[in-house]
């Protein structure tokens, strides 16, 4: 029970020196903190603009199951490609 | 059937992802590279204890740290526009690169998640050993996540382990072995971080040629330059080696991109590899014109560098376009008649399954079997169509053989004025190291180049064009999206190259 008791204290130390260790390296940053700026900007921008408003997935957003998806995909390599037209991006079939 | 396709949206969509690709590459083989060289100098700190090359070393790491911040997460736009773009493409080879990619970014993540950060925030606050530990680990590591990408990449290059299922319209992986073990994802993988090494190395060399010639930081710079230039000559002596490898690869199984490369138009025994020369680039497949301006040849490189026989036969583009009966070359013309096969089957496939008509889709997937490797070919409307922009695919390649044969040379007399201890007083040397980084950059966006470009108008080798790749969108949803890119790339770009600049004119002193 003491070794168990031990054992479950050195591993809360353990996690707590790791978590120390990284809350310690971001603050001691100097031109890291610039970068993270950087990344976090370019992720937004990634992730909540491009993303969301530029690159839908084409076929997810128009269908549903992945059946779906092979039928249409077959469909355009073996059918005339004038039958389809261009759609614009979220445009539906 | 291509005929139909919208090609102003194709090749809008081909611009983005080059401009996304060449951007993301401008990053990728520094971090590649680097990471390699900066373990060496931990190395030597670690065995010395000197604290200048300890601040030689945290000096390369914070360029690195930059490099890195800036190019990461750029390849995930790539994935985007899959998805968007080239949604068809996207769901025939899901199967296929589920598997790499899922590696290649659960990989990434705990890389990033734990070696970084020891090899960033680790100095005096973990034990030397294991700081330098970690640092080799981000160095082994970055390399390795690259080996998944290079799968995928070689697989549509040369597409093994798999078969197209027609019902699910996906081509599924059949042998895992055979995709990871495929010999151009192992020419890539070595030609590509060989060739980072060499890249990281010559960066190394401009930023240290510049404290030279300011006369500042002076040791550090010797330093750093002793070690990059032994580093750079030996990734030279492998960029060649595995280069050599990647051409036979393309011989063996994508020869339409060597010919392209190569500017050969009729295949010939013993053929001569073009040393030097300007490619007419108004010249079109089967027409009379000469295809170059002039050129100075070796003779029988070609053959040797294609098959490994002095004298052996390299097919032209005209043999593979038209066929040679003679050396039992099939022309594009009877494959795309192969390929219209498969396709035919592949309609007829899905409307016998559809009618419930067992028997009949059992016999159009059997003819479908027999012409599915010719399946691409299907989508052509001419023969000449299987011809990739030569100009570009050859002067790519050049320009990269041409440097590639400069830089060995370069690190040579870096190392020879080193050892004579006269570095410093070699202004000539120095003023032309400070631009061999830009020198590098382009060998590497010429590599890029000769790569891609030169294996259209495929997007999955002789299975799938990018015509058919594509997504059915207009072209100006690409457009717009294109230069919304354009803008993002160059800010990101402004604030690399200023954050990079400010660091580089402060020195390793103040870190």
């Amino acid at each position: 029970m003491i070794t168990e008791a031990m054992g479950k204290r050195s591993s809360r130390t353990l996690a707590v020196r790791v978590l120390e260790f990284y809350i310690d390296g971001f603050r001691r940053m100097t031109v890291g903190r610039t970068l993270w700026k950087v990344i976090l900007i370019k992720l937004f921008i990634m992730f909540a603009v491009l993303k969301l408003f530029f690159f839908q997935d084409f076929l997810d957003a128009r269908f549903t199951t992945d059946q779906q998806k092979a039928d249409y995909v077959l469909e355009q390599i073996t059918a005339p490609v004038q039958a389809q037209p261009a759609l614009q991006q979220g445009g539906e079939l | 059937m291509i005929e139909n396709v919208n090609p102003a949206m194709v090749d809008w969509a081909r611009a983005q992802f080059a401009l996304t690709a060449m951007y993301h590459w401008i990053f990728v083989p520094l971090t590649l590279g680097i990471t390699w060289i900066i373990a060496f100098y931990h190395t030597i700190y670690v065995k010395t204890g000197s604290e200048e090359w300890k601040n030689l070393t945290r000096f390369w790491m914070k360029l690195f740290g930059i490099n890195f911040a800036i190019g990461v997460a750029t390849g995930i736009i790539m994935e985007f526009e899959f998805g968007t773009n080239w949604s068809n493409y996207s769901w025939m080879v899901g199967d296929i690169f589920g598997a790499p990619l899922a590696i290649e970014g659960i990989a990434a993540f705990f890389l990033e998640a734990t070696f970084f950060a020891v090899m960033f925030f680790g100095w005096n606050r973990v034990s030397k050993r294991f700081h330098l530990f970690s640092t080799w680990m981000v160095a082994i590591g970055s390399n390795l996540s690259a080996v998944w990408i290079l799968v995928a990449n070689a697989w549509m290059q040369h597409p093994v382990g798999q078969a197209f299922n027609p019902q699910t319209a996906r081509f599924e992986m059949h042998n895992f072995a055979d995709v990871v073990f495929n010999p151009v994802a192992v020419s890539k993988f070595t030609h590509t971080t060989s060739a980072s090494m060499l890249f990281a190395a010559l960066f190394i060399i401009s930023i240290s040629s510049y404290y030279l010639l300011k006369g500042r930081h002076v040791k550090m710079a010797k330093r750093s330059i002793v070690v990059a230039a032994v580093i750079g000559l030996l990734a030279s002596g492998f960029v060649g080696f595995t280069g050599d490898e990647a051409a036979y690869e393309d011989a063996q199984h994508q020869p339409m991109k060597l010919a392209a490369f190569e500017g050969l138009y009729q295949g010939k025994k013993n053929a001569g590899l073009v040393a030097f020369g300007m490619i007419n680039s108004g010249k079109k497949v089967g027409d009379d014109q000469d295809p170059f301006h002039f050129e100075i040849r070796v003779p029988g490189i070609l053959s040797m560098l294609a098959n490994r026989k002095f004298g052996s036969f390299v097919p032209g583009i005209n043999d593979l376009v038209y066929g040679n009966a003679e050396q039992g070359i099939m022309g594009a013309a009877e494959k795309i008649e192969k390929g219209r096969v498969a396709i035919a089957q592949l309609d007829a496939y899905k409307k016998a399954t559809k009618a419930g008509d067992a028997a009949s889709a059992q016999a159009a997937l059997s003819l479908f079997d027999q012409n599915r490797e010719y399946l691409g070919y299907g989508f052509l409307e001419k023969p000449e169509d299987a011809v990739p922009p030569v100009g570009l695919s050859f002067n790519a390649f050049h320009v990269m053989v041409v440097l590639g044969t400069i830089f060995p040379l370069v690190f040579l007399a870096f190392l020879y004025y080193s050892y004579r201890g006269t570095l410093a007083e070699q202004k000539w040397l120095l003023a032309g190291g400070t631009i061999m980084f830009f020198l590098g950059l382009a060998a590497h966006e010429a590599g890029w180049i000769v790569a891609e470009v030169g294996r259209q108008p495929w997007a999955i080798q002789d299975l799938l064009p990018v015509t058919v790749a594509r997504s059915n969108l207009t072209a100006g949803t690409v457009q717009t999206t294109f230069f919304m890119f354009l803008i993002l790339f160059t800010i990101l770009l402004v604030a690399e190259v200023s954050i990079m600049l400010k660091q580089i004119s402060i020195g390793p002193e103040e870190n």
